[in-house]
């Protein structure tokens, strides 16, 4: 098994679909930082995602548009974001139950609706791979990071993006204030409400993204439950990397490459069962947390509520 | 209107908050069955039907209230405290494996033997699934909700794998269709059932009539006892022992605990380790009890029927007190019986049950301000006229405000 590994071609197959399929990791997990830097805890994105899935499937197969598709899914992220909002920073639910409602929420509506506008199985014609001109020619490197879908460059360009955001911008600032200190950033004059608002509706648009990119672009159908945890692991990913966007590429590229790797040794049917092979990123994510665990960085206002005047 | 009768009108409305979530839940289900061109009339008349209509839909009701009660009484003792035990659905899957694990491998044991050791064997599996939270928590600072997460997902490959290799019934190992389940389970371990006696209480009453339904053809079981009398048992540990009170310490206020001179991590362990055990005595009792043997088919949901979750939800239903989950248990066994008769009747696809739960556990876990801004105001109430209410439990008041 091990020479089989060693074999190039292998390595670099190996190596470009950690690239692709940390996509959906990415998305969510970036979405879900901003939530988490303004002291929200969003637990459901795995539901969101479902709904996202659908959403943008849904609007693939009528439309044949992937920019309908996009959109579409980004309508349900920003409906989904707004209820999640309402429910964490309005009504100050516990954030960790109210999570596993969202959850079950889009586990279930996604499901539903699916069952309601499909009679079969059905495919779209999701996004193409691009090669990038010249790029993708070199070798190895190439193969490895220059033929991907437009999603992936994507969520890979929203790392520095989400970098610069949060520490380079007056609303980096008030997020990361309102994270850490919200009775502070409130006497600043600083709508703690609003910046919440604003980073769990952004967090859930991204996570409606997450989904579609595995419904109309890794995938191209749509399945009840097809997200199958990854939302969940998306959450512990902002732990792993700390609460910063190039600490949680890094997390989200270890975990999709570990599953990449997975995923070939279940084609081998070699030495490991399967089935271990598949618990190995929930057992690596609790290896990580606990690995994350040693840094104390923490957004300090996590999953608390903001009570004026406490 | 004197204070105290406005306290006593708080309480009232405490309680029915989650009534009222629920109500608010099943309107909603009505404008989507109305938009899947479903009649919600007839489509909530067959929902009670199915929960209540004959003795069998009751029985089948307080089979599936069973292991949410047993869940609940779980997530009462780790909210209380202060952790967030998400991992009911992995804890019952590794206290059904061990229970069927024992109860394959001792084959020959009687009864009385076999059941007691099976039902122990599945709380400490449970216990220790917890419990690996509660270290991760305690000693590693881990995050609980996710590593119960995690551990959930562990747990359903594990069960899989099992049930295709190690455990797998061995005529399924040559049958062309090798369906990924144990061998049944000796007929020694099925739970007794108990509808027999029920039928002999109604005959003594005078109640059971010759042609009045039977409680004796239903498959409920002696496992609904035992989890109402645990439910008794945790309420008295919680709130009548020293053990319960430091956990209830710990979660009120860890930093005052601790200079209290209480172990607060160990504490945090043993809330995760009884939960657990909760949930994996519910896992336990479902394979002795209603399946007699463990299966992968249909997945891990298959068999812990997201008890593991609804659980959660029963637990909040009844205010995190064990005697509240009892009814609320009820409740929620019969919106799941009853939803599949409701399914079945009007034609709608099953997840509009799994929306219709969800929308609950929003609503109930949303409701919890207007209880939490009701409380401030009681103790602004019982400080304003001491003589209604005595010192002690203002205190306790201005506690629960907290």
């Amino acid at each position: 098994m091990i020479d089989q590994l060693l074999d190039s071609s292998v390595l670099i197959g190996i190596a470009a679909s950690g690239i692709r399929l940390a996509t959906p990791y990415l998305y969510a997990a970036i979405g879900e930082t901003f939530g988490q830097r303004s002291g929200v805890l969003n637990l459901g994105v795995e539901g969101i995602m479902l709904m996202g899935a659908f959403s943008g499937f849904w609007a693939v197969y009528h439309t044949g548009s992937l920019l309908a598709g996009v959109l579409i899914a980004l309508l349900a992220g920003l409906l989904m974001g707004l209820g999640t909002a309402f429910i964490n920073v309005t009504l100050k639910a516990e954030q960790g139950i109210s999570g596993i409602g969202i959850y079950l929420f889009g586990l279930g509506l996604s499901d539903l609706l699916f069952q309601q506008s499909f009679d079969s199985v059905v495919t779209v014609n999701g996004f193409p791979r691009i090669h990038v001109p010249v790029l993708s020619r070199i070798p190895v490197l190439g193969e490895i990071f220059f033929q991907h879908n437009l999603l992936v460059y994507i969520a890979f360009g929203l790392v520095p993006v989400a970098w610069f955001v949060l520490n380079r911008t007056t609303l980096g600032l008030k997020i990361r204030a309102v994270g850490q200190n919200p009775q502070a950033a409130d006497a600043m004059g600083i709508s703690v409400a609003r910046v919440r608002y604003f980073t769990v509706i952004l967090g859930a648009m991204l996570a409606a993204i997450a989904g579609a990119s595995l419904s109309i672009a890794l995938l191209n159908v749509f399945q009840q439950n097809m997200t199958a945890g990854q939302g969940f692991i998306a959450v512990a990913l902002v732990y792993f990397g700390s609460w910063r966007p190039f600490g949680v590429m890094a997390g989200a590229l270890l975990f999709s490459t570990v599953n990449a790797l997975q995923l070939w040794v279940r084609t081998k049917g070699i030495d490991i069962p399967a089935e271990y092979a598949s618990m190995a990123p929930y057992l690596l994510t609790i290896l990580a947390l606990v690995l994350a665990s040693q840094r104390v960085d923490q957004p300090a206002a996590l999953t608390k509520p903001f009570e004026r005047g406490e | 209107m004197t204070p105290s009768r406005t306290l006593r009108l708080d309480r009232l409305l405490d309680l029915l908050m989650p009534v009222l979530a629920t109500v608010v839940a099943l309107l909603i289900g009505a404008v989507m069955l109305v938009l899947m061109d479903a009649d919600p009339i007839r489509a909530y008349q067959a929902l009670y039907e199915g929960a209540f209509g004959t003795k069998n839909a009751v029985a089948d009701t307080l089979i599936k209230a069973t292991p949410l009660l047993l869940v609940g009484i779980g997530i009462c003792i780790s909210f209380r405290g202060g952790v967030i035990n998400i991992g009911g659905e992995g804890q019952m899957i590794v206290g059904g494996l061990a229970a069927t694990a024992l109860a394959l491998s001792m084959p020959d044991a009687r009864a009385e033997v076999l059941i007691p050791a099976c039902l122990v064997a599945s709380f400490a599996a449970g216990a220790v699934w917890g419990g690996i939270a509660g270290v991760l928590k305690a000693y590693f600072n881990v995050n609980e909700i996710l590593s119960t997460v995690m551990l959930n997902q562990v747990a359903t490959y594990w069960m899989i794998y099992l049930m295709n290799n190690t455990l797998i019934d061995p005529d399924q190992l040559t049958a062309a269709s090798r369906i990924p389940e144990t061998d049944r389970l000796p007929r020694q371990s099925d739970l007794p059932r108990i509808g027999g006696w029920l039928d002999s209480i109604y005959d003594w009453l005078g109640l059971g009539g010759a042609d009045a339904a039977r409680w004796t053809p239903t498959l409920l079981h002696i496992g609904t006892i035992i989890a109402v009398v645990f439910a008794v048992l945790v309420y008295v540990f919680l709130w009548r022992t020293t053990l319960g009170y430091r956990i209830r310490a710990v979660g009120k206020n860890p930093r005052a605990s601790r200079y209290a001179g209480i172990r607060v991590k160990r504490y945090t362990v043993l809330s995760l380790l009884l939960s657990g055990g909760f949930a994996g005595l519910a896992g336990g009792i479902q394979v002795l009890g209603v399946r007699h043997r463990m299966s992968a088919e249909g997945g891990a949901i298959a068999f812990t029927g997201n008890a593991g979750f609804n659980g959660i939800v029963a637990a909040l239903f009844g205010k995190l007190h064990p005697l509240g989950t009892i009814p609320a248990s009820v409740l929620f066994g019969a919106l799941l019986v009853g939803g599949n008769k409701l399914q079945r009747t009007v034609q709608v696809p099953s997840a509009l049950i799994t929306v219709l739960i969800s929308l609950v556990i929003v609503f109930v876990v949303s409701s919890d301000l207007w209880s939490r801004q009701r409380a401030r105001r009681r103790v602004a109430v019982a400080a304003a006229e001491p003589a209604a209410s005595p010192g002690g439990s203002a205190a306790i008041e201005m506690d629960q405000a907290k």
